[in-house]
């Protein structure tokens, strides 16, 4: 078992801000009702919110040896149902509302304003024993492609977070990213291996309730991706007084210098922790931290390995980099790197293809004291808040949609650029659109811009670098 | 132009819409008004009518009606 609820049976395990409040012992009893169920080792696809059913849910499956997919609730239901098509899943847990749009499949239980639905494929892909949970690499373009984590992964990850954030049952983190998202999802799994609250809550920070949610059960702490912090940053965070809060963490992307200094110096003010970290889907969720001591002198750096990791850096001839402030390939070793990824039914039985050992996809340099420093990447995606979206991804997409149009995506996080050459139409508003609603992003995320032809080599490759000048 | 001009013009850039469309708008009606998309409203308001908006103010621009009244504080008059 993961989590061991009976260790903490009277304390609170989830507040949501639909007024629930379940203690440990009442989500133990709920996690084994529904598991009743199941009566095998089987896939499930969980729909996730950031609710009381979403997470007796995953809980459940997890500590019952059943492998959930966690997908957003909101997935565009096209490529919700490729999904579907491809992995076969046994059963489905989603919100109640939701199951009217599987007319095909039985709702055989409900708790929580969530139901369980037996699909009805005649084939089952088997699954690897220490195989436990499936997530996205791309969320939002609805890529088959997803990360296969085991127990042990789970778990080193667990460990090391709860070790290096200090955390302990007096913990009450208010959710800010979905549970779907590596990081979110961290959050809930460490807070609930030490026995804490969790507060749930799908609002933003945004609207009004959020806040009111936030001081009424006294929020502890948050996660936010570099977007979250540009927003606290315009609700003038700063000046917010919010006491019961004691640590901000920050990952999925490289905060702004500027802000890291102005959250990093708020922080000590107050005598609040602002822990700057990163991680990946492929290595469960966290690889480093900024230990909150140093957030102010190693401000842009995303500190040192996590309690049992290690990086090294790797140079073009493969030799490992030994001497400061000389970029290369940044690898991570430890228990957390997941066993590899699958793209079809068939690849849920494969075993660990990656043998702890991790090539980020990103490059990065380190100091004389050994704090590591992201300076660029060796991948074609952009993070855009927070998420990581795959730019081939999109291509292949928009390609699939609109016939005579040749297109490229590239850009820079949280702003992608799409350029299509197309002879017969004017395609830039149908082709923002269908991104938007793919996706599941904001428009504005998307600055689409039709050119006469998109530029080459020889042999049919994209010049990338050729279409930063159409950049505004 | 007007300061309801002005207004609506504001919601009518940001989000891409057209004018007729701004009038029952509500925070997440539309993709474009999500938290990313607020984030850039208030921010092109401020511009627009040159003020600094207090952070129960954003947060409490629920709509279009709403952020009239909100406005209103700022001395910004329809």
């Amino acid at each position: 078992m993961m989590w061991n609820f009976k260790q903490y049976t009277d304390s609170v395990a989830v507040i949501s801000d639909q007024g629930e409040c379940i203690t440990y012992q009442q989500l133990d009893i709920a996690t084994e009702r529904l598991i009743e169920n199941i009566n095998e080792r089987c896939l499930v696809f969980s729909l996730c919110t950031n609710s009381v059913g979403a997470v007796v849910g995953y809980t459940g499956f997890v500590n019952h040896n059943i492998v959930p997919l966690l997908l957003d609730s909101h997935l565009d239901f096209e490529l919700l149902q490729y999904l579907i098509d491809i992995y076969k899943p046994s059963y489905l847990w989603m919100p109640e509302s939701m199951t009217e749009r599987f007319s095909g499949f039985d709702s055989i239980y409900s708790d929580f304003n969530y139901t369980l639905m037996k699909t009805n494929f005649d084939h089952k892909y088997p699954l690897f024993d220490e195989l436990a949970l499936l997530l996205t690499t791309s969320g939002s373009t609805g890529s088959p492609k997803l990360v296969r984590q085991s127990y042990k992964n789970i778990e080193a990850n667990i460990k090391s977070i709860v070790e290096y954030l200090e955390l302990d049952q007096t913990e009450r983190p208010i959710t800010t990213l979905p549970m779907n998202y590596t990081y979110g999802l961290s959050i809930v799994n460490s807070h609930l291996y030490v026995g804490a609250t969790l507060l749930l809550t799908d609002k933003t920070l945004m609207e009004k309730r959020f806040w009111s949610f936030f001081k009424e059960r006294e929020a502890t702490s948050f996660g936010g991706v570099p977007y979250t912090y540009e927003m606290l940053d315009k609700l003038r965070f700063l000046r917010m007084g919010l006491v019961s809060l004691r640590t901000m963490t920050q990952a999925g992307g490289k905060l702004s210098p500027e802000l890291h200094k102005k959250f990093a110096e708020y922080a000590k003010e107050t005598g609040k922790h602002f822990i700057v970290m990163y991680g990946q889907t492929e290595a469960t969720a966290r690889m480093s931290y900024l230990p909150y001591e140093k957030s102010l002198e190693k401000c842009g750096s995303m500190g040192i390995a996590i309690p049992g990791g290690k990086f090294t850096l790797i140079d073009v001839d493969g030799k490992v980099i030994t001497e400061p402030e000389v970029t290369g390939k940044l690898v991570y070793e430890g228990p957390n790197v997941t066993l590899g990824y699958a793209e079809r039914g068939d690849d849920l039985i494969k075993g660990d293809e990656c043998f702890g050992k991790l090539i980020t996809g990103d490059i990065a340099k380190i100091d004389e004291e050994g704090y590591y420093y992201i300076v660029g990447r060796t991948k074609r995606f952009l993070k855009i808040f927070g998420n990581r979206v795959n730019l081939d991804e999109i291509e292949r997409m928009i390609k699939a949609q609109f016939n005579n149009l040749d297109c490229a995506s590239t850009g820079m996080d949280d702003k992608m650029y799409i350029f299509i050459s197309c002879v017969d139409e004017f395609l830039e508003t149908p082709v923002k659109k269908f991104l938007s609603d793919k996706t599941g992003l904001n428009p504005a995320t998307f600055i689409v811009k039709q050119i006469e032809k998109i530029p080459k080599n020889e042999s049919g490759k994209t010049l990338y670098l050729k279409l930063e000048r159409y950049y505004e | 132009m007007t300061n309801l001009e002005k207004y609506i013009n504001t919601f009518v850039e940001t989000f891409k819409i057209e004018a007729s469309e701004t009038e029952d708008l509500e925070y997440q009606a539309i993709p474009a008004w999500d938290s990313v998309g607020h984030m850039t409203l208030i921010a092109a308001l401020e511009e627009t009518f040159d003020i600094m908006m207090d952070t129960e103010d954003i947060i409490n621009f629920s709509s279009f009606e709403k952020g009239k009244e909100i406005m209103a504080k700022y001395d910004v008059e329809f």
